[in-house]
């Protein structure tokens, strides 16, 4: 964090009250006053996610539009995936580089219509992003820094649905990564089946000045659907074990899509960074972020080195782990780090130096939890 | 409130709590450590006839969020050692002064019993460096 953001006081969501009334441990998360935790605790709100319904205050994090006649040609202009591939209700997931491709953001972009683009972007980074896409494509297009304007709501859960099903007065999204508006207690709320925790499950987008009574309403209400507030501290260990990077931990502008194992957003054309991109692919990276798992005890955490394994002792240090909690649901420790590429198989047993204790882990493919 | 720091123990800055019996001490962490480290989810502890110093690292206690070395109140011999904690380390949530203790050591030097705070003496150090 910058000396002059750790000087002002954290910003607060339209929630903050609410949190401080449930009991929340409220911490600063990176400028804003977030719970990381209600009175419950981390595990009972991870498995309220995986066994029922979990809310979440994501007001935090940024709303983008973008405008105009040439809209789909400036969004593309700043985002890797192939924004042509969008209908109307279409969302996708995508990364937004720079021009030597290191990733400025990782976002999710809606195609409200062919004039008209709403990107959702992390709240660490929302500046940041607004200041890149209008330097990119401003002149083409109208660029909107919504995010004051917007409340954001995530309910996840095998219940989710069926709780905001009762509470809407249409249709929710068919499938995943479709959206659309519908109306909850009299209040129009876009509806997208998006989310950052490996369950089904919706995000509601509404005007600030709404988002308290919806979260009421949804507390209230889930009660028979055994819904629980969910900190930030569940989100980690839930977003961990579906295996999804969170920017800032796992990536960052210093590495680029291709080598963070996010290749497959990289379809667009005419965009920042995609002469850097298209080299990397060729040439294929020298180094790759891969999932492990830890062997035995031992929790492996940010910032960790990562060993080669010399029969079993700690060898030369030749990565290091950038995110790593307890996995709740599938037991043990899991990890995310960053290693060179001939150390990337998945099978492949490395050591990390945890405070002075080596522990082993061995490199896993995919997420390491798959909802049923 | 001073129902959460039980009079009978002493405390240490380090949010342990110290139960003098004789020439032992039984060890664990307080409420407040409890509260700030959140879900406990592994304790690392040293081995029965291990030597401990004041105020050196015994163990460590980890949470889903965080890692907490753990500090002996006392210098002398670990005697014994809560070892069914291992399997069960969220007994130290849900009962941290009694189920919840950690290790007992035979102590080398009784005149370090004077270090430690009252309960009292720990709610003022904990208000004044917390608030």
């Amino acid at each position: 964090m910058s000396d002059a953001a750790s000087a002002q006081a954290p910003k607060q969501t339209p929630l903050y009250d609410r949190h401080v009334a449930l009991g929340a441990r409220v911490i600063d998360f990176g400028g804003w006053a977030m719970p990381v935790q209600y009175k419950r605790g981390i595990l009972e709100e991870h498995r309220a996610v995986r066994e029922a319904v979990g809310l979440f205050d994501v007001c935090h994090m940024g709303e983008v539009r973008c405008s105009g006649p040439r809209a789909a040609e400036a969004v593309q202009r700043v985002v890797t995936n192939d924004v042509s591939r969008l209908g109307d209700g279409d969302a996708m997931y995508t990364c937004t580089c720079r021009e030597d491709g290191g990733i400025v953001d990782d976002l999710i972009v809606y195609r409200v219509s062919t004039d008209d683009y709403f990107l959702i972007v992390n709240a660490s980074t929302t500046d940041k992003d607004y200041a890149h896409f209008v330097e990119h494509a401003g002149e083409i297009a109208q660029w909107e820094n919504l995010s004051a304007h917007y409340g954001l709501l995530s309910v996840q859960g095998p219940r989710a649905l069926a709780l905001v099903a009762e509470l809407a007065s249409g249709p929710l999204p068919e499938r995943a990564f479709r959206f659309g508006y519908t109306e909850i207690a009299g209040q129009r709320v876009m509806v997208s089946r998006t989310g950052y925790t490996g369950e089904d499950g919706v995000e509601l987008a509404l005007p600030a000045a709404q988002v308290g009574a919806l979260w009421d309403l949804l507390l209230d209400r889930g009660k028979q659907y055994g819904i629980e507030p969910v900190g930030l501290g569940a989100r980690d260990t839930l977003r961990l074990e579906a295996r999804l990077s969170l920017y800032g931990n796992d990536i960052d502008e210093q590495h680029n899509p291709i080598e963070a194992g996010l290749g497959w957003v990289v379809k667009g054309k005419g965009y920042v960074g995609e002469a850097a991109l298209e080299r990397a692919r060729a040439e294929g990276p020298t180094r790759k972020l891969v999932g492990f798992k830890v062997e035995g005890r031992g929790i492996a955490r940010h910032g960790y080195a990562i060993h080669r394994l010399d029969g079993g002792v700690l060898g030369e240090a030749v990565g290091v782990v950038t995110s790593g909690t307890v996995a709740p649901t599938v037991g043990g420790a899991i990890g995310l780090g960053w290693v060179p590429t001939e150390l990337s198989k998945p099978g492949t047993r490395l050591g990390v130096d945890c405070r002075g204790k080596p522990a082993v882990i061995e490199l896993v493919a995919g997420p390491f939890y798959k909802r049923k | 409130m001073s129902s959460q720091y039980p009079d009978d123990l002493r405390y240490t800055k380090e949010h342990e709590w110290a139960r003098v019996d004789g020439n032992q001490v039984t060890v664990g962490i307080t409420e407040f450590a409890v509260e700030s480290l959140g879900d406990i989810t592994q304790v690392d502890l040293p081995k029965e006839g291990e030597s401990v110093r004041k105020d050196g690292i015994f163990g460590t206690v980890e949470s889903v969020k965080a890692v907490s070395d753990l500090f002996a109140p006392v210098s002398g011999k670990v005697v014994r050692v809560n070892d069914p904690l291992s399997d069960s380390p969220e007994t130290i949530n849900d009962d941290c002064y009694d189920e919840g203790w950690m290790v007992t050591i035979e102590v080398s030097d009784p005149a370090e019993l004077d270090a430690l705070m009252t309960a009292a003496q720990y709610e003022d150090y904990i208000k004044e460096t917390a608030g």
